[in-house]
C-alpha cells in the first residue's frame, strides 16, 4: 500500500513521457489527477493508520510504532533492504508532501508552462523521491532519495527558472551533493560500526552502535549533520538557498522550500536522534546553539531584503533554525530522567515541519503570482494592492501572519512547544532565539505594509488582477490547513506525539 | 586435464577463434559485405557470454596447469569484457560500416579483449605479460586506425610509452622470479617470503607500473587523453574501458595473492596512487572544453576510485565484489556516454551539444543518465559500486581515501553538469553557435544511438538490481 502511495507519481511520470503527443491540457490535467488521487491515497493511509496498534508489525524500540511496513530485501550483501513504514513522525509529513505537490499542480494551471510534460514528469518524479524519503526506513533508501531529490531539483531551477537559473542550480547541486557525500560517509561509518553491519534504521536505532565510543560517534555525527544541516539549511551552511528559491520557478520554491528543506530536519529526527544518542547528548548544546543562531541570522538577514521572494527564502532559515533548536534542546536533558520537556521540544519541532511546509508553500505560490502580474520581486516596485486584488491581499496576510506565528495558526502551535520544551532544558539558546519571533513579526508586517497599503503603485505597464481561480485553489488549502491545525491542533498531535515521545525516549535512554 | 582447460577457457577461445577466423573470411568478402565479419565477432561474444554463465556458478579453479586462474575475477573480468566489446561493435557499426579496413578493426579489438581477458586471469608473471602485450599491442594500431595526424600522434605516443612500460613489466618479472624463484603466484608466494626486501618491492612495483599503464592511471596516464582524443570514438570507447579491467583484476590478485606487505606497505602504495589518480583526472577534467578530453579525464578518474577496492584488498569480503561490480558499473556506464559521443562524432566541443535534448530526447536522456551515473547518483549502478568500494575502504581503515574520493565526487560533479546543461539549453540566441550545434547534431548514428539508450538502461538495471549481482560476486573468492 504505502509503496503504491511512493511509486504511483513516477508511474504517472512515465505515462507523462511515454505518450507521445499529449497537449498541455491533457499533460497537466493528468498532473493534477495523478496528485489528486495520491492525496486521496494518503488519506486512506492517514485514517487507517492507528498508531501501529492495528498493524500489529509495529518495531518497538525505534521512534513510534511502524505501521504499513514492508521489508524487502534489495542488496543483501550490503545489508540494505527496500524497508519502508510510516509513523507518527513521517506520516505527517508525507500527508503534507501529498497536499504541497497537488497545489503546486493546481497552481501551473494558471498559465501555459513552457514544455509542460519534463515539468510535470520531473514533479511528479520529485513527489515520488519526496514520499520514498520520508517513508524510507533504511540509510541507503534515505540516501537514494535524498540524492536524487537534489538531482530533479537541479533540473527543475536549471530548466524552468528565470533570473539566472543555471548558476544558482549549479550552486544548488554543488552545496547539496556536497552534503549529500557527508552524510553517505556517516551513512558508511553507522553501517560498519554496526554488528552485523546494517543499514537498515530499525535495527541500528536498537543496536545503537556508537554509543560509548565519543570520537566515531562524534565523527559519524559531524558527517551525517553536516550532510543534514546543509540541506535545513542551518546557518553556516545556507548560503545556497537564496539564489536557487530566487531564481527557481514557484512550484519550484514551495517544493524546495516546502518539502526538500524537511529531508534535513527530519533525517535528524529519525536518524541522528535515534541512532546516535549518546553522541546527540553530547553535542546537543551546540546543536541547539546553532539551532538558535540560524533563527536570529535568517530572521536579521530577512528584515534586510526588499526582495519578496528572497526574504520568504530567509524565513526558511528562520523557520527551520526553531526546528533544529527544539531537536537540540531535547537532547540536553539529562540521560535517564522524565522526558516530558523534550517531548515538548520534538512534538513543536515536527510540528513546524508540517506548519512549515504549509505556510512557506502558500508564500512561495504567491510570491509567484507577485511575479507574474509585475514581473519583479521588489517589494519597493508595489504598494496598495490590497485595493487592486482583495483575495490577493487577504491570503497574503493570512500566510504572512502564519509565518509570524499568531495563535490560531499553525506556526504558534509548533513555535509554543518548541520554546515551552526549549525554555526548560536549554535556557540560554532558547533565550536568544525568542527575539527571533518579534524580528519575523517586524519584517512580515512591514512587508505587508509596504505591498498591501498606501496608495496604489505597480511597476510600469502591468496591471494587478486578483487571484485567478487555479491560484486560489491552489493556495487557501494550505492556509485552511495551517489553521485547521491552529484550531484543532489534536488532529496533527495525536500522531505526532507519540512518535515525538519515542524519539524523546530514545535520545534519553 | 587438457580437455578442462579447454572448456574453462572457452570464452577467450571463442574471441581468438573469431579474431583468425574473421582475418581469413574479412580477405575474400568484398568491402560491402564485411559486416559478416562484424556478425561473427558478435557470434564469439555472445558465445563468450553463453560460455562464462555455464560456467560461473562452478567452484573456482586454476587451469593450464596452475598459470591461468578461472575463479570469480575472471568470471566478472569476462562479463565486463565481454559485454563491453559488443556494445562497442554495435556502436563502431556506423562509422566503420564500408570502411576499407572494417575486417582489420574487429580483429584487433576481439585480440584486445582477449588480451584482457588474459591479463585478468593471469595466475602467474609469464602470463601477465603475455596478456599485457596481448591486450596492448592490437590498441597501438587501433588509435592510429584513421591514418590522421591526430590519430598518429596519439598512437605513437600511446606505443612509446606502453613499449617502456613493457619493458619494466618485463624487467619486475626478472626481478620478482630472482627473488622468488618462481613466477606463478603461489609457488612466488612462498618464495617470497624468505627474499631480500629491497628485490621483491622494487619488482612489485614495477609490475604494478604496468599494470597502472593498462589502467591509465598516475603516473602512467599521459597516453589517456591524446588516445582518446585521437582514436576513433568507438575505439576510445574501448581503450578507456577494456583493459582496464583486466588491469585492475589483476592488480587485486597481485596484491592478495603475493605477500608484499613484507616488503613494505603495498596496500599504501596502491592508495596513494589511487588518490593521486583520483585527484588528478578530476581537476583535469574541469578546464576540458573538448568532450572526448573531458571523457578521458573522466575515466582517470574513475580509475582513482577503482583503485580504492584494490588498496583495500585486505578487507577481501567487501573489497573483491567491490571492484568487480565497480568494473562491470563503470563498464556499461562509460561506453554508454562515449556511445553518444559516437553517435555524434562532429560535436567535439561541449558548446555543439546546446539543445541535443530538444532534437534528440533518447539520446540526450541516456547521456544524462550516463553522466550522473558516472559522478555515482543512484539508483545507478556506479552509485552502489562507490558505495561498496568506499565502504571497503572505510573498513581498511583508509577514511582519509574515501573523504577524498567524496570530495572528488562532488569535483567531479561540476564538469559532468557542464556538458549536462547544453543539453537541455534551447536551441536559440546565438545564431552562429547555433549553426554549428546544428551541424554537429545532424545526423545520429542509428547504432550508437541505440547503444546509448541500452548502456543507460543497463546501469538503471544493475544498479536497482545490484542485490543479485552482487551476491553472486561475493559468492566467490578468486582461486590459487
Amino acid at each position: 500500500m504505502l509503496s503504491v502511495v511512493v511509486f504511483l507519481p513516477l508511474l504517472a511520470a512515465g505515462v507523462l513521457i511515454a505518450l507521445p503527443r499529449l497537449t498541455p491540457r491533457a499533460v497537466q490535467t493528468t498532473w493534477v489527477a495523478a496528485a489528486g488521487v495520491e492525496l486521496v491515497l494518503v488519506g486512506v493511509l492517514w485514517s487507517g493508520y492507528t498508531g501501529g496498534r492495528g498493524s500489529g508489525e509495529g518495531a518497538p524500540g525505534f521512534a513510534g510504532p511502524l505501521a504499513y511496513e514492508t521489508d524487502l530485501e534489495w542488496i543483501p550483501s550490503i545489508g540494505s533492504g527496500y524497508h519502508i513504514g510510516v509513523d507518527g513522525l513521517s506520516l505527517p509529513l508525507i500527508a503534507m508532501t501529498a497536499v504541497l505537490f497537488l497545489a503546486c499542480a493546481v497552481y501551473s494551471l494558471r498559465a501555459r508552462q513552457e514544455r509542460p510534460r519534463g515539468y510535470a514528469a520531473l514533479f511528479l518524479a520529485l513527489q515520488t523521491v519526496s514520499t520514498g524519503l520520508f517513508a524510507a526506513l533504511d540509510l541507503l533508501l534515505f540516501f537514494v532519495f535524498f540524492d536524487l531529490s537534489i538531482a530533479l531539483m537541479y533540473f527543475v531551477i536549471a530548466g524552468w527558472g528565470h533570473g539566472d537559473p543555471a548558476r544558482s542550480a549549479l550552486r544548488f547541486f554543488l552545496y547539496t551533493f556536497v552534503g549529500s557525500l557527508a552524510l553517505l560517509v556517516g551513512f558508511i561509518g553507522l553501517y560498519l560500526a554496526a554488528d552485523p553491519h546494517t543499514f537498515d534504521m530499525v535495527e541500528l536505532a536498537g543496536q545503537t552502535p556508537l554509543d560509548g565510543r565519543a570520537v566515531a560517534g562524534g565523527a559519524v555525527l559531524l558527517a551525517i549533520g553536516v550532510g543534514l544541516a546543509v540541506k535545513t539549511p542551518l546557518a553556516p551552511f545556507h548560503t545556497w538557498l537564496p539564489p536557487a528559491h530566487t531564481d527557481a520557478p514557484a512550484a519550484g520554491s514551495a517544493i524546495l522550500a516546502g518539502v526538500l528543506l524537511k529531508m534535513g530536519a527530519y533525517g535528524f529526527a529519525r536518524i541522528a536522534l535515534p541512532i546516535l544518542p549518546d553522541a546527540w547528548r553530547a553535542w546537543a548544546p551546540g546543536i541547539a546553539a546553532l539551532g538558535a543562531a540560524s533563527v536570529l541570522y535568517g530572521a536579521l538577514v530577512a528584515l534586510a531584503q526588499h526582495d519578496f521572494k528572497r526574504m520568504v527564502a530567509y524565513t526558511s532559515v528562520n523557520h527551520m533554525g526553531y526546528v533544529v533548536l527544539g531537536l537540540g534542546a531535547a537532547g540536553t536533558a539529562a540521560a535517564g530522567t522524565a522526558p516530558q520537556a523534550a517531548q515538548l521540544a520534538v512534538s513543536g519541532a515536527a510540528v513546524q515541519l508540517v506548519s512549515h511546509g504549509l505556510l512557506t508553500g502558500a508564500l512561495f505560490l504567491l510570491a509567484g503570482v507577485l511575479h507574474a502580474r509585475g514581473g519583479v520581486y521588489d517589494m519597493g516596485a508595489y504598494s496598495g494592492l490590497a485595493g487592486a486584488a482583495p483575495r490577493f491581499a487577504a491570503v497574503l496576510a493570512v500566510a504572512a501572519f502564519g509565518s509570524l506565528g499568531l495563535p490560531g495558526l499553525s506556526g504558534f502551535i509548533a513555535e509554543f512547544q518548541v520554546f515551552t520544551g526549549g525554555l526548560g532544558l536549554a535556557p540560554i539558546p532558547t533565550a536568544f532565539a525568542l527575539p527571533g519571533i518579534l524580528i519575523t513579526a517586524a519584517l512580515l508586517l512591514r512587508a505587508m505594509q509596504r505591498l498591501l497599503l498606501g496608495r496604489r503603485r505597480l511597476p510600469p505597464g502591468t496591471a494587478f488582477g486578483d487571484l485567478r481561480p487555479a491560484e486560489s485553489a491552489a493556495i487557501v488549502p494550505l492556509l485552511v490547513l495551517s489553521v485547521l491545525i491552529g484550531v484543532l491542533p489534536r488532529t496533527l498531535l495525536d500522531v505526532v506525539a507519540p512518535a515525538a515521545a519515542a524519539v524523546a525516549e530514545l535520545v534519553l535512554r | 586435464m587438457t580437455t578442462t582447460t579447454m572448456t574453462s577457457l572457452l570464452p577467450e577461445a571463442a574471441l581468438a577463434f573469431a579474431a583468425v577466423a574473421g582475418l581469413l573470411l574479412g580477405s575474400w568478402l568484398p568491402r560491402r559485405r564485411q559486416w559478416v565479419v562484424r556478425a561473427l565477432a558478435l557470434a564469439a561474444v555472445a558465445a563468450g557470454l553463453a560460455a562464462t554463465a555455464a560456467d560461473a556458478a562452478g567452484p573456482a579453479h586454476t587451469a593450464a596447469s596452475g598459470s591461468y586462474a578461472v575463479d570469480i575475477g575472471l568470471h566478472a573480468a569476462r562479463a565486463a569484457v565481454l559485454v563491453a566489446t559488443g556494445l562497442v561493435l554495435l556502436a563502431g557499426s556506423d562509422g566503420l560500416a564500408g570502411d576499407r579496413r572494417e575486417t582489420e578493426a574487429y580483429v584487433l579489438l576481439l585480440l584486445a579483449a582477449a588480451g584482457s581477458l588474459v591479463l585478468a586471469g593471469a595466475n602467474g608473471l609469464l602470463v601477465l605479460a603475455m596478456g599485457y602485450l596481448l591486450a596492448s599491442i592490437p590498441l597501438y594500431a587501433m588509435v592510429a586506425f584513421a591514418k590522421d595526424a591526430p590519430g598518429t600522434e596519439a598512437g605513437l605516443k600511446y606505443f612509446l610509452m606502453g613499449a617502456l612500460f613493457s619493458v619494466v613489466l618485463l624487467g619486475g618479472t626478472t626481478v620478482l622470479l630472482a627473488a622468488g624463484g618462481a613466477t606463478g603466484y603461489p609457488l612466488l608466494a612462498v618464495g617470497l617470503v624468505e627474499a631480500p626486501r629491497a628485490a621483491a618491492g622494487a619488482g612489485a612495483i614495477a609490475v604494478l607500473a604496468a599494470l597502472l599503464f593498462k589502467a591509465g592511471a598516475v603516473p602512467a596516464h599521459f597516453w589517456v587523453p591524446d588516445a582518446t582524443e585521437g582514436a576513433p570514438a568507438p575505439v576510445a570507447a574501448f581503450i578507456t574501458t577494456v583493459p582496464k579491467i583486466g588491469a585492475l583484476v589483476a592488480a587485486y590478485r597481485i596484491g592478495a595473492g603475493l605477500p608484499l606487505e613484507a616488503a613494505g606497505n603495498w596496500s599504501l602504495l596502491v592508495a596513494a596512487a589511487a588518490a593521486a589518480t583520483m585527484v588528478l583526472g578530476n581537476l583535469a577534467a574541469f578546464g576540458q572544453d573538448g568532450v572526448r578530453r573531458l571523457l578521458a579525464y573522466s575515466t582517470i578518474g574513475q580509475v582513482g576510485f577503482l583503485l580504492m577496492a584494490v588498496a583495500a584488498y585486505g578487507r577481501a569480503q567487501e573489497a573483491l565484489p567491490g571492484l568487480l561490480y565497480y568494473l562491470m558499473a563503470y563498464t556499461v556506464t562509460n561506453i554508454g556516454a562515449f556511445a553518444a559521443v559516437c553517435a555524434l562524432p562532429e560535436a567535439r566541443r561541449l558548446a555543439q551539444w546546446r539543445g541535443l535534448f530538444g532534437r534528440r530526447p533518447w539520446l540526450a536522456l541516456s547521456l544524462v543518465v550516463c553522466l550522473l551515473g558516472l559522478v555515482g547518483t543512484p539508483p545507478t549502478a556506479v552509485f552502489v559500486g562507490k558505495l561498496t568500494v568506499f565502504t571497503a575502504a572505510f573498513d581498511a581503515g583508509m577514511v582519509w581515501l574515501v573523504v577524498l574520493a567524496a570530495v572528488m565526487t562532488v569535483a567531479s560533479l561540476f564538469y559532468y553538469l557542464r556538458w549536462i546543461l547544453p543539453l537541455f539549453r534551447p536551441a536559440g540566441g546565438d545564431d552562429e553557435a547555433d549553426e554549428v550545434a546544428g551541424a554537429a547534431l545532424g545526423a545520429a548514428g542509428r547504432w550508437s544511438t541505440a547503444v546509448a539508450v541500452c548502456a543507460a538502461a543497463l546501469t538503471l538495471v544493475l544498479g536497482v538490481a545490484a542485490g543479485p549481482v552482487l551476491d553472486w560476486l561475493a559468492s566467490g573468492a578468486l582461486a590459487g
